[in-house]
This record gives structure tokens, sequence and C-alpha cells, in this order.
């Protein structure tokens, strides 16, 4: 349990110093320490099981389909990996109370970095293959949010996204490779591995895995070529740089490299290539480093080379290697943090850390140059200091390896060494030596305690180490042994391992080093004027803003937004969806015979063909174009009658008057002149043909197939279970009642949306356009003829006779509920059109939204009645009903259906068109304002 | 009540939008107070049949009464109930939003989101495929009255578009169901999985012309690609509430189509749309590179996912296809929590809006800048959201060993790392690139629509959380839609005339 607490403590406890920053700064550096040191004493509170060999495990089931559990060990390498997290955390938080300035927001930079600690022990204590990703991602995440701390800097943002870029696509490439691994294995836990290997090897995905991983830890621990990542990330505040990217974050590759050790770290591919990319990355880093005057920049390089140096020494493919790299990763650990510690305070005291205008800073910074100064010695690798310990360790095995003969490597490494001797003398002498050279008007000192104390732990800790380096050697044993998979004669650690080719190596390191910051001036005027200078930054960030052009071309070319394409590519899509699918059958023939074609057929096809033909030619002008749709649907309907369709004519022209109509009204709002003809007539005609001869083909093939249907079935229940004689509208309004339940819906929607929709163009911008404007033509003086109006009113009730008559007779004859709310829609539309609007609305007392409403309750409540006797929505129910003087009268409940389908379409359509009349008042041009009445003594004179 | 339990989802929303309409044409407090409370039954109701469901059991649903496949039958099991619950739980999450920005924007904000709920619901449950045409329909012109609400001409334009392709899809829809039914002699999705297999090749062209051409109205509702190009600007224009709840109608394209090809058609797999998939991916992730703003970047974000979900939905084997659905769920509440956070932005940002630009410092920029951080985790698939889950549970079903299988990984793992790149531009172009000086005179985000951003990314960790289940759960669900054996028994079963 404890190993799930170390990792929760840090996540969860981030909420802390948010919270308590509000009471002040010390309080929220207590709330970031308080989790922190619970989970170091928890965690050593294991040493005993972690060196005895039997380390604690926690497995809880997450999704144990993918092989994905809560499982957490605490074995050595965790364990030592998890000691310098916390340890080292703690002093981070203490040295950034005194580092950031007091109006930062201190609480959420200790979230952060809380947040960040428990990730990073949640990658070193993971034993599952997929949760160990999860961690790691949350590492880089985490170190976005602190890169990046300083956003209003550039340099702040762009460095954290190239470290999340960098580091996020390792993690995938990681998570790819883990994912494999974990299949190939058999088994998803990192400590069952070492015991697999000879399954992993034999499997052809070995390579792919082996590249994956490596991927993965180069990336995170910014080996060569992905190392210009790290510096960039030095635009974080300096506890950061301390933290994340010198102790504890890009070890985490370190520490990747170290599991799958046992598994893969002594194949030939692992030696190679490991081992390669760890001793260019060294020489580099250390090369570069050496010119560097920035002091985090120069720190920065440093660390890129000394992670190379651990990744070579993993490389090397010997347990005693492996050895010295887990002691490299600690004695780097407690200098590299000291040293960015130091630059730190240097920064914090002058506001620069640019070795060209810095100098002498031991005459009024003392305690920090000493400090500074041993630190860097041990970095150096000079004795007595731990740098010295692991420098040797580490010669040791190079000369001791098995590839490359040991002396091309021992070469590189020499070099390597008299670069890093000369970085690190040129730190200390640069800055705390020589003439003091300081910034204008500032008098630096030595900072106060919160400042100096953390770094001087850990240089207490550089000397220790290196005078006792035997103090350490139970936590290495143990985490080399995790890490190998065995317990291995360990080198024994001395400061002093008598005379030698590493001493000597050392000596002449050493000698050179410093004669080179001697000569130093000459020495950069020369490779600074020979050096390529190759910013990863910038070539990432043109590579990117390369990609984001042509993203940017390729979809605003595919993303046109001109809808004739997008339709165009519609009909390609289905027209080819409609051949593929055509050609899984075979063998189709007709298989009735065509209905014979009479003289009344050919006049219908031929005026309906001709207004097609002059709806093409005439389709700019609008007018024309309505008028002459219009005349289609006609020939539509008496199509439909001729095919004894009579519900289906009745119902097509009835839509037909309503929608031209109202589509006349519409044109009242549009421009008054043509639009332009279509530009490509051709192309469009091609394309309209071939869609309208496939669309008729299609329609052909169906009308002269002989397929199964349903309609037997409606035949004959129609009369005896449905109560109706009138097959059509059964169906409609029992058998699939729930379609037409959704479809006076849908209508009832649009009537909504056409209000809401002209509504808003009553208001704002698109009134006043309203207000302005002015029907370009003369009007008719007399807008409401006499004679229009009293046919109208006396019409009224004759049509409203024909309305209730229309809806009674539907379930038995053609007719029903829709028909006759057209009908009864038109009846008022012409009322409207006879005497306008305000002596129309005047006595239609009810909203349309009310009808609308109302009608689907009606509907939706008849098919609940049902309901509630225990039968499902819309069971109907007839009978005959006997009527005193008249007998007995045929009743369906689903008549009450059928009266929330009159009621919302009724509602539908005069909503339309009460909202466009409305439009039309706004305008200034509808004459109704003054209520055209006969009857009144005066009529309308003003209304001119 | 419970038998009826089906049928519930449908009626709730339209009787309440039929009362708003009727009663509170003018009063906004009567119509939120409705819509709150039709939101809580649909959650009691959803719950409830997902409870109903949970054994695998198969609910069927005949209207009217009358036996499949002669009356609409509607069908709730695993797969549907879950889809219902997913609906009414953003429903009522997003009316937080709604109540606070948007519903006094225009007319009629609260009827029409029930009737869309209503579509949504309707679609999921019928097994009918006219039907499903029907609800097609009412969920198309209720998302164009959402998208147009509050007006605006970039808003207006893009919509227009999209009614129009929409509606030629529609007639596509309408043809597909002629052919499919003139071959087939049914409308019922069970009815015609027992079919299928009996129709003579001589009319097997009609029913997969017809089919074919029903695939193609779902691919362009469930925007995969070459169809996608309708989806980023009219969603990226919308109303944010609105394009959130949208999140849910591609996925009932893609819902659509499993039900349709998988049981009606009998297909063995959607494996022929994987390079489709890989496509819709790419697109997705590069018009998230480009995208001008936040809105339009979670329209590209959405297509995006919609191309994970396509490669977990094109296996043949329930595992993988269960990843899928575990993954459908996730791009629902990811798509929905960044169009809200869009919205959000375009609500602080008076001068800019939701353009991918700095500029002046603007009030809760901070709480916002957070909350992008997380919406940004769970879209690009990182831990310990359920993003990540979802990309691990597809990546882990995936043989690599295969051509195609391998194709998939490069494809999903290039395209996270593309939404990576692009999100974390755009958000240090919103949230770190302000001028400290001079902040813009803004109230903060309103509080209803962080809420409901929060209770999205905590949805998205919870979906995380319970992923062992959920993925077992989806399995099953899967399975049935492989074997619909039981699917078509419990439809066909009882009283059919012959």
């Amino acid at each position: 349990m404890s190993a799930s607490a170390i990792v929760a403590l840090p996540l969860l406890g981030a909420i802390l110093p948010p919270l308590f920053a509000r009471a002040g700064r010390t309080p929220a550096l207590l709330a970031a320490l308080a989790p922190s040191v619970v989970a170091l004493l928890l965690l050593w509170g294991q040493a005993a099981s972690v060196f005895s060999g039997v380390p604690e495990e926690v497995r809880v089931p997450w999704v144990p389909a993918l092989g994905l559990e809560w499982a957490l060990r605490i074995d050595g390498l965790g364990f030592f990996f998890a000691s310098l997290i916390l340890a080292i955390g703690i002093l981070i938080f203490i040295y950034s109370r005194g580092y950031l300035a007091g109006n930062e927001p201190i609480g959420t930079f200790y979230a952060y970095l809380l947040l960040f600690q428990g990730a990073m022990l949640g990658v070193v204590l993971a034993d599952n293959l997929l949760l160990l990703p999860v961690f790691w991602e949350l590492t880089s995440l985490s170190s976005f949010l602190l890169i990046g701390f300083w956003c209003h800097l550039p340099d702040g943002r762009r460095g954290a996204r190239l470290a999340l870029a960098i580091t996020g696509a390792g993690g995938l490439a990681l998570l790819a490779g883990l994912i494999l691994l974990g299949e190939v294995a058999g088994t998803y836990r990192l400590s069952e591995l070492a015991a697999r290997q000879e399954l992993i090897l034999a499997s052809p995905l070995a390579p792919a895995i082996l590249t994956l991983i490596l991927l993965g830890a180069f990336t995170k621990s910014a080996q060569f070529p992905f190392h210009f990542w790290l510096p960039h990330a030095m635009a974080a505040p300096t506890p950061v740089s301390a933290y994340l990217h010198s102790a504890t974050m890009v070890k985490a590759g370190l520490y990747l490299l170290a599991r799958v050790w046992p598994v893969f770290g002594q194949t030939d591919a692992w030696v190679v290539w490991v081992t390669g990319i760890g001793a260019a990355t060294m020489l580099l880093g250390a090369t570069i480093a050496l010119f560097k005057d920035d002091l985090k920049a120069l720190l920065a390089y440093s660390t890129v080379s000394h992670l190379g140096l651990v990744t070579m020494l993993l490389g090397l493919g010997t347990p005693t290697a492996v050895f010295a790299a887990m002691l490299h990763v600690l004695m780097h650990a407690t200098f590299k943090a000291a040293l960015f510690m130091n630059t730190g305070i240097v920064d914090h005291e002058t506001g620069l850390r640019d070795l060209r205008r810095l100098s002498g800073l031991a005459k009024v910074m003392p305690l920090t140059a000493g400090l500074g100064t041993l630190a860097a010695l041990s970095m150096a690798g000079v004795p007595p200091l731990n740098g010295f310990v692991s420098k040797e360790a580490m010669l040791v095995e190079v000369l001791a390896a098995r590839w490359g003969g040991g002396w091309p490597l021992w070469g590189l490494v020499g070099l390597a060494a008299i670069l890093s001797a000369a970085y690190a003398f040129r730190y200390f002498s640069a800055l705390f030596f020589g003439p003091l050279r300081l910034p204008e008007g500032r008098i630096p000192h030595d900072p106060p305690a919160l400042l100096w104390g953390p770094p001087l732990v850990l240089v207490v800790a550089v000397v220790v180490l290196g005078l006792w380096p035997s103090l350490a050697e139970p936590l290495l044993a143990a985490a080399s042994a995790a890490a190998v998979g065995a317990h291995a004669p360990w080198p024994e650690l001395a400061l002093w391992h008598g005379f030698g080719a590493p001493l000597v190596v050392s000596a002449v390191a050493f000698v050179i080093g410093a004669a080179m910051v001697w000569h130093y001036r000459a020495l950069s005027g020369r490779v600074l004027a020979w050096a390529l200078p190759f910013d990863g930054r910038r070539a990432f960030f043109s590579a990117q803003e390369w990609l984001v052009r042509g993203a940017h071309r390729l979809i605003a070319r595919v993303h046109s937004g001109v809808l004739g394409r997008y339709v165009l590519l519609l009909a390609v899509v289905s027209l080819a969806a409609l051949a593929l699918g055509w050609g899984m059958g075979e063998g189709w023939r007709p298989q009735r015979a065509p209905t014979p074609m009479n003289g009344l057929g050919l006049i219908f096809a031929g005026v309906g063909l001709a207004a097609i033909g002059l709806v093409v030619r005439w389709h700019h002008k609008r007018l024309r174009a309505v008028l002459l749709t219009g005349a289609v649907g006609l020939v539509v309907s008496l199509a439909f009658l001729h095919a004894s369709a009579p519900d289906l004519a009745l119902t097509q022209i009835s839509v037909e008057a309503v929608t031209t109509v109202l589509l006349l009204l519409m044109l009242f709002f549009l421009p008054q002149h043509d639009t332009e003809p279509v530009a490509k007539p051709r192309g469009a005609a091609a394309a309209s043909i071939l869609i309208g001869s496939v669309v008729g083909l299609l329609a052909w093939v169906m009308m002269r197939n002989d397929g199964p249907n349903l309609a037997d079935y409606f035949w004959s229940r129609s009369v005896s279970e449905g109560g109706g004689s009138n097959v059509v509208n059964v169906i409609l309004v029992d058998f699939r009642g729930y379609d037409t339940f959704g479809e006076i819906t849908v209508l009832g929607i649009a009537a909504l949306v056409i209000y809401a929709l002209l509504q808003g163009m009553q208001e704002g911008v698109a009134r006043e356009h309203l207000h302005a404007w002015r029907f370009p033509f003369a009007l008719s003086p007399t807008r409401h003829p006499l004679p229009f109006a009293v046919t109208a009113r006396v019409m009224l009730p004759f049509l409203l006779m024909a309305v209730f008559y229309i809806f009674f007779r539907g379930h038995n004859a053609p007719g029903g509920g829709f028909i006759a709310a057209l009908l009864l829609a038109l009846a008022f539309l012409i009322q409207y059109m006879a005497s306008g609007l305000s002596w129309t609305m005047h006595r239609m007392r009810l909203d349309a939204h009310v009808w609308i409403g109302t009608g689907l309750l009606v509907a939706g409540a008849t098919g609940m009645a049902a309901m509630g006797l225990g039968a499902p929505f819309l069971r109907s129910a007839h009978g005959e009903v006997h009527i005193p003087g008249i007998g007995p009268v045929p009743l369906a409940s689903a008549m009450g259906f059928d009266l929330g389908v009159l009621l919302t379409v009724f509602g539908a359509v005069t909503l339309a068109l009460v909202q466009l009349a409305h439009l039309g008042q706004l305008a200034g041009f509808l004459p109704s304002r003054t209520p055209m009445d006969p009857a009144r003594p005066k009529p309308s004179e003003k209304e001119g | 009540m419970n038998a009826h339990l089906p049928i519930l989802p449908v009626l709730i929303p339209v009787l309440s939008a039929a009362v708003m309409v009727a009663l509170s044409r003018q009063d906004l407090v009567l119509a939120r107070v409705l819509s709150f409370i039709a939101a809580a039954a649909q959650l009691v109701v959803a719950l409830l049949l997902f409870a109903a469901t949970g054994e695998g059991e198969i609910l069927v649903y005949r209207l009217g009464d009358w036996p499949a496949p002669y009356g609409i039958a509607l069908v709730a099991d695993r797969l549907s109930a879950a889809m219902v619950l997913l609906t009414a739980i953003l429903g009522a999450v997003l009316l937080l939003h709604a109540v606070c920005a948007w519903d006094r924007r225009g007319r009629h904000f609260h009827p029409l989101f029930q009737f869309q709920l209503m579509g949504i619901y309707g679609a999921f449950l019928t097994g009918d495929f006219f039907n499903l045409f029907v609800f097609f329909e009412v969920m198309l012109i209720a998302s164009y009255g959402l998208m147009v609400h509050g007006g605006g001409a970039a808003r207006l334009t893009n919509a227009l578009q999209y009614m129009v392709v929409n509606l030629i899809a529609s007639s596509l829809f309408l043809f597909a169901v002629a052919l499919i039914y003139n071959a087939a002699g049914t409308l019922n999705f069970a009815d015609l999985a027992q079919r299928v297999p009996t129709i003579p090749s001589s009319d097997r062209g009609i029913l997969m012309a017809g089919g074919t051409l029903l695939c193609v109205v779902f691919l362009l509702k469930a925007a995969v690609v070459p169809l996608q190009f309708w989806l980023p600007g009219a969603y990226g224009h919308a109303p944010g509430v609105a394009a959130a709840l949208f999140a849910l109608l591609s996925k009932v394209g893609a819902y659509a189509l499993l039900r349709f090809a998988l049981v009606g058609l009998g297909w063995s797999s959607l494996a022929a749309l994987e390079p489709l998939a890989w496509l819709t991916l790419l697109a997705g992730a590069l018009g998230v590179l480009a995208a001008p703003s936040l809105g339009v970047l979670a329209g590209f974000a959405s297509i995006s996912s919609i191309g994970v979900l396509f490669v977990g939905l094109a296996g043949a084997d329930a595992a993988r296809l269960g990843a899928g659905l575990y993954y459908l769920v996730h791009s629902t509440l990811a798509g929905a929590a960044l169009f809200v956070l869009a919205d959000l932005v375009r609500s602080v940002r008076r001068e800019e809006g939701d353009a991918l630009v700095g500029g002046r410092e603007f009030s809760g920029r901070a709480l916002l800048g957070g909350l992008f951080f997380l919406v940004a985790i769970v879209t690009v698939g990182l831990p310990p959201l359920s993003g990540f889950v979802g990309k691990l549970a597809v990546l882990r079903n995936i043989p690599v060993t295969v051509i195609e299988g391998a194709a998939s990984w490069v494809f999903v793992l290039m395209a996270s790392f593309l939404l990576l790149l692009g999100l974390s531009r755009a958000g240090s172009r919103v949230f770190w690139k302000t001028q400290k000086d001079g902040g813009q005179a803004s109230h903060g985000p309103a509080a209803g629509g962080v809420a409901a951003l929060a209770l999205l990314l905590a949805g998205t960790l919870v979906w995380a959380l319970v992923a062992g289940p959920a993925l077992a759960y989806f399995t099953q669900a899967a399975q049935a839609l492989l074997e619909p054996g039981a699917y078509v028994q419990a439809v066909m079963g009882a009283g059919v005339y012959r």
C-alpha cells in the first residue's frame, strides 16, 4: 500500500499549495513539503524489504482486458530513483521559496512541481508496461507547464512547446514499443520481462520494439539527435531546470534503459546503438558546453553530455557498467543540481548569467563562490569530490568494454573528459575569479539561507560521497542488481584506486582542460568562427510552420466552402457507391411488364418535361422558376391520379399550392433583379443529366422488379384491425403512425426554425435594412380588390366544410388530417391575400405556436392513452358509436391521432406564413396596417 | 412503466417541447424549468433502460402493437441503451451551459434542444430503417435550428451549406430505402437480416446498390473522408452549446452504419472502411494544424477522432469493435468539451474571439487555460484521461503484424502527434501569448459553461477509471452486433405473419 501512497501523495497533494498560498508563501512551501516528506519517509520505511530483495508490490486491476493495471513495485532500482526524486525535490521546494519573486504565483508553481514529482515517482515505481507510459507522459505534461511558467516570455512558450513536441513524440513511440513488448512477451509486468528474454528476442518484432523504446528513451534523455530541446527548456525558472532538466526527469530515459537492460542489454543492436548514441551525445554536449557564455546553457549542454555518458555506460552490455551508470546518475544529480542552484543565485542577485559580463564574484559573494567552485570541480572530476569517483569508474568500464576493442571509445571518452574539465573550470574561474565585473547599479551579495541552504546540502553530499563513496554502495548495488536482474560482483568504491590508466587520463584532462580555459579567448574565437551553429529549435519551428502552411493549403482546397463542389463530390461518391453495390449482383432481368403508355400519359410527360426544360432555361429568373416548379408539381400530382393514387395526388397538389404561395411571398424579400445565370452551364448540365438519368434508371428498375413486399398484410388487416378502408391512411395513422408522429414533429420544428430565423431578422442590423428598404416598383392602388375580398369571405365556410369532410372521410376514403390541414391553411391564406394580414390575424385568435404544440400533444396523448390501458404507444381501437338519429358511425381512435396531425400541420404552415407577412409589414410594404373591411364606410384610401 | 421504457426517451422530450411551444413562447423561465425537468426525467429513464438491458436483455417495443416487420419496432439492447444514457447525460450537462449563455440569444432554444434530443434517442432506439430516416429528419431540422440560433452571417452561410448537403443526403437515404425495400420487401433491420441470405443473386444488385448508398449517407453523417467537408464550418460557427451536442450526431451516423451493415446486411466487419479511417485521421489532424479559430479546430479534432473511431470499428472481432465503441463515448465527451471551451473563450475574448492569435489579457485566463490544458490532454489522447485509454484500447486490439494493422498504428500515432503540435500551438497563442497591460473589459466565463465543461472533463476521468468494466460491456455489445441472432429472434419472435 505504501507504494501507492508514495505516488499518490504528491499527485493529490498538488492541490494544497495553491490553497495555502492564500495564507502566504511560507505556508505554501510547507504545504508542498508535507506530501514529499511523508512520501520520502514511507519510501525509506521500505528500505528493509528492498535490501532483502523482497520488494513490496501493489496490484489493483484497472483494465484487465488491455493488461493495464495499477501495479507498483519498490525494488532496488525504483527505490534508488525514487529517493533521488524525493530528496532533491525537497531541496528544490525550499530553494524555490527563496527564488520566486513575491508577486509570482508560488502556489501554482508548487502544484506543478508536485504533479511532476508524483508522475516521476510513478515512472520509476510502475510495474506495468502500460502504466509506465501513463506517468511518462504526465512528466512531459508537467514539464510543459513548468517550462512555460513564465508564459509572457516568447522563449518560455517556444521552449515548452518544443520540449513537449519532442518528448511527446518519443512518448508515443514508447507507448507503441511497450504495447508490442507486452504482446510479444505475453505479460505486461515489467518484473516478469527478464524471465522471457528469449521469447522476446526470438520475435520478428524485436527490432521494432527496441527501436521504439530507444526512441522514447533518447528523446526523454535528450540524446543526439533529439538533444536540442533540453537547452531551450532552460527558459524555465531555475529550480525547474535543476530538478526536472538535470536531476530527475531527463533521467527517466536512463531509467527506462536500465529497466529493459535484462532483455535487450546484451544484444548487438543495443550495444552498437546505445553506446554509439551515448558517446556521440557526450562529446557533442561537452563541445557545445565549452563555448556557451550563458551559465544555464553551459550547464544544459553539460547535462546533455553527462546523460550521454550514462547512456554509453548502459550500452556497454556489462553489469558492472550498469553499476557505474547508476553511480554517475547519483553523482551527477548532486553536483549538477547544486550548480543549477548556484547559477540561480547568481541570476537572482545580479540579474545576469552571462559569463562575458560577469566575473570576480567571489569578492562579493564568497559563500556562493565557494559552493559553486566545489560543485564545478566535482563536475570536472577533480578528486576528492564525488565526480571523480564516478568518472574513474566510467573510465574503468570503458577500458574493459568488449565493443570497439575499448580503444576507439577510450579516445572519445578521453576527449570528452578534457572538454568537460575545460567547461567546468571555465564555469567557476570566469565567474568567481578575476577582476570584479558587474551590471551597473547592482550590488550583489550572498543570498538568504533559503537560497544557499539547499545547494550547501548538496555540496556536502558531493564532498562526503567523494571521500567515502562506499557509503552509497548498498543503494547502488541494490539498484544495479534490480536493473540487471542478478547480483554481480560489483566494483568496490573507493576514492583511491592506485595509479592506472584512468588516473592518467584524468590528469591529462585536467592539464589540457586548464590550458584551454587559459587560452579560452583565442580558442573560442577560432572555434566559433568555424562551427556551424545548428539551431534545433529554429529548425523545428520552421518545419512546423512549413507543415502548418501545407495543411492550410490542403485544407483550403478540400474545405473550399464552395457548395457546388461539395454537392458534386457527394454526387460522385453516391454514384460510385451505387455502381459498386449494383456490381455485387448479377443477372437481373425486368420481371414485370411495363404499363402501356397512353395518350394522356404522353401529354403529362410532355408538359412535365417542357416545364423542367423551361425551369432550366430560366433558372436565374426567380418568379418564373418558382411558377414553373409549381407546374411540374401539378403534373406529378396528375400522374399520381392517373396511376390510381388519389391520396398521393391530393397531398401533392395541396403541398404544391402551399409551397408555391410561400415561395412567392419569399421572393418579395429577395433582390428584385434576376441573378446571374450559371457560369458553366455545360458542366452543370452534364452532371445534372447524369444524376437524373441514374435516378430515373433506378426508378425504372424498381418498377420493373417484382420483389416481396408487405402490402398483402396491410390490405388484409386494414379494415379488420385498423378500422379503416383507406389503406394509405391506416398505414399513416396506425401501422406506421410513429413515422407520421415523427414527420409532423419535423414540420413543427421547421416552422419554429422559420419563426426563430425571421424573428432574428426583425432585430438588430437586419431590422434597419428592412426599414430602409423600398419596393422598387409602383404598387397597385387597390391591393385588396373588393370582389376578391368578398368572394374569399363567402368561400370561407365552404372551405371549412370541405376541410371537415376531407378530415373525417380520411380513414375510409382519400383524405385525412394532413390534406385537411393544408386545405385549412389555404383557406386562411386566401383570406390573408384578399384582406390583408391584420384583418386575418385579428380574427384568428390563437397563436400558431399553440396549434403546433397542441397538435403534438393531441397526437401524443392519443398514442399514450393506449399505454394507460397496458398496450404499447399508438395502439389503436376502433368501433361504432351509435348516435341517435344518425345511427351507427364508425369511429377509430386513430382519428384522434389524425386530429393531432391536422393541428400541427396547420399550425406549422400558418406560423411560417404569418411570420413572413410580419416581415413584410416591417419592410413597410404590406398594405394591411389598416384592416381592409368592405363594411366600413371609407375604404382604405391612404393605403397607396 | 418498465414495459414502456423504450418509447419514453422519445416521448419525454417531444411532449415537453410541445408544452413549451404551446405555453411558453414568451416565457424563458418556464421553458428552462420544463427543460430541466425533461432532462432529469430523461436521465432517470435512460438509467432504468441501461439497468434493464445490462444483462444482455433485448427489449422490443412494438408500436401500435403491430408485429414486426409490419409495424415499427423499437429495440433496446446494451448498445442502444448505452447510447441513450450517453445522450441523456450530455443533454443534461449542456443545459447548464445553455441557460447561462445561449437560450436568450434567439427564439425557441429549449424546444429545439429537446427536439434534437428526441431525434437522437429515436435514431438510437429504432429497429426500422424507414423510421430511422424519420428521426434523421428530426435531427437534421432541429440541428439546423440550433445551428442558426442567435444568427450572424458566418453562422447562416455555413448552416445553409450544412442544410443543403444534408437534404441531398436525405433524398439519397430515401432512394436507398426504396431500393432495399424493393429487393427485400422489408424495412426492419432484423427482418432484413433474415431475408438477405435468401435474396436471389439477380436481386442482389438492387439490394446492394441501396445498401452501399445508405452507407454513403451514414458516412456523410459520421463525417468520414471524403464526406467530412461539411463539418468544421458548420459546427465551428454554430453556437457552442449546439456544436457540443452535435458531437453526438456524427456518432449517430457511425451507430446507424454498424446496425445497418453488421446486423441488417450481415457483413462480417467494416474492414473495407479502414483506409477511409486513415484519411479521416489525417484530414482531421492537418485541419487542427490549419484551423484559424478554436471552434473550427474543435470541428477538425472531431473529424480526427472519428478516424480513430472507425479504425476501431473496422475490426472483425468483438474486442476491437468494443474498443471502438468505448472510444466513441470518449470522443463524444471530448468533442463536446472542446466545443464548450471554444465557446467560453469566444465569450470572454471580446476582441479576438476564439481566433488563434495572441491578444490582450482577459478575465478568466488562468481558469480557461487550465481547462484548455485538460481538454487538450483528452483530445490528443494523453494520460490519464479517457483519450489515452481509448487510444490504447484501439491500438491494443489491432494486429500490428498485418499490413493494415501496422498502417492503422502509424496513422493513429501520427495523428496524435499532429494534434499535440496543433493544440499546444493553439493553447500557447490564446492563453499564454497575452499582453499584460490593458486587459479587455469583460466579464469572466459564465458559471454554467464552466460547470458543464468541468462535468464533461470529470466524465472523461470517470470513463478512464471505469475502463475495465466499460470495455467488457462494449465488447459484449459488439459481440451482439457481430452475431445478431438474439437480436433478430427478439424482434421477429412472436406472432409473425407470413
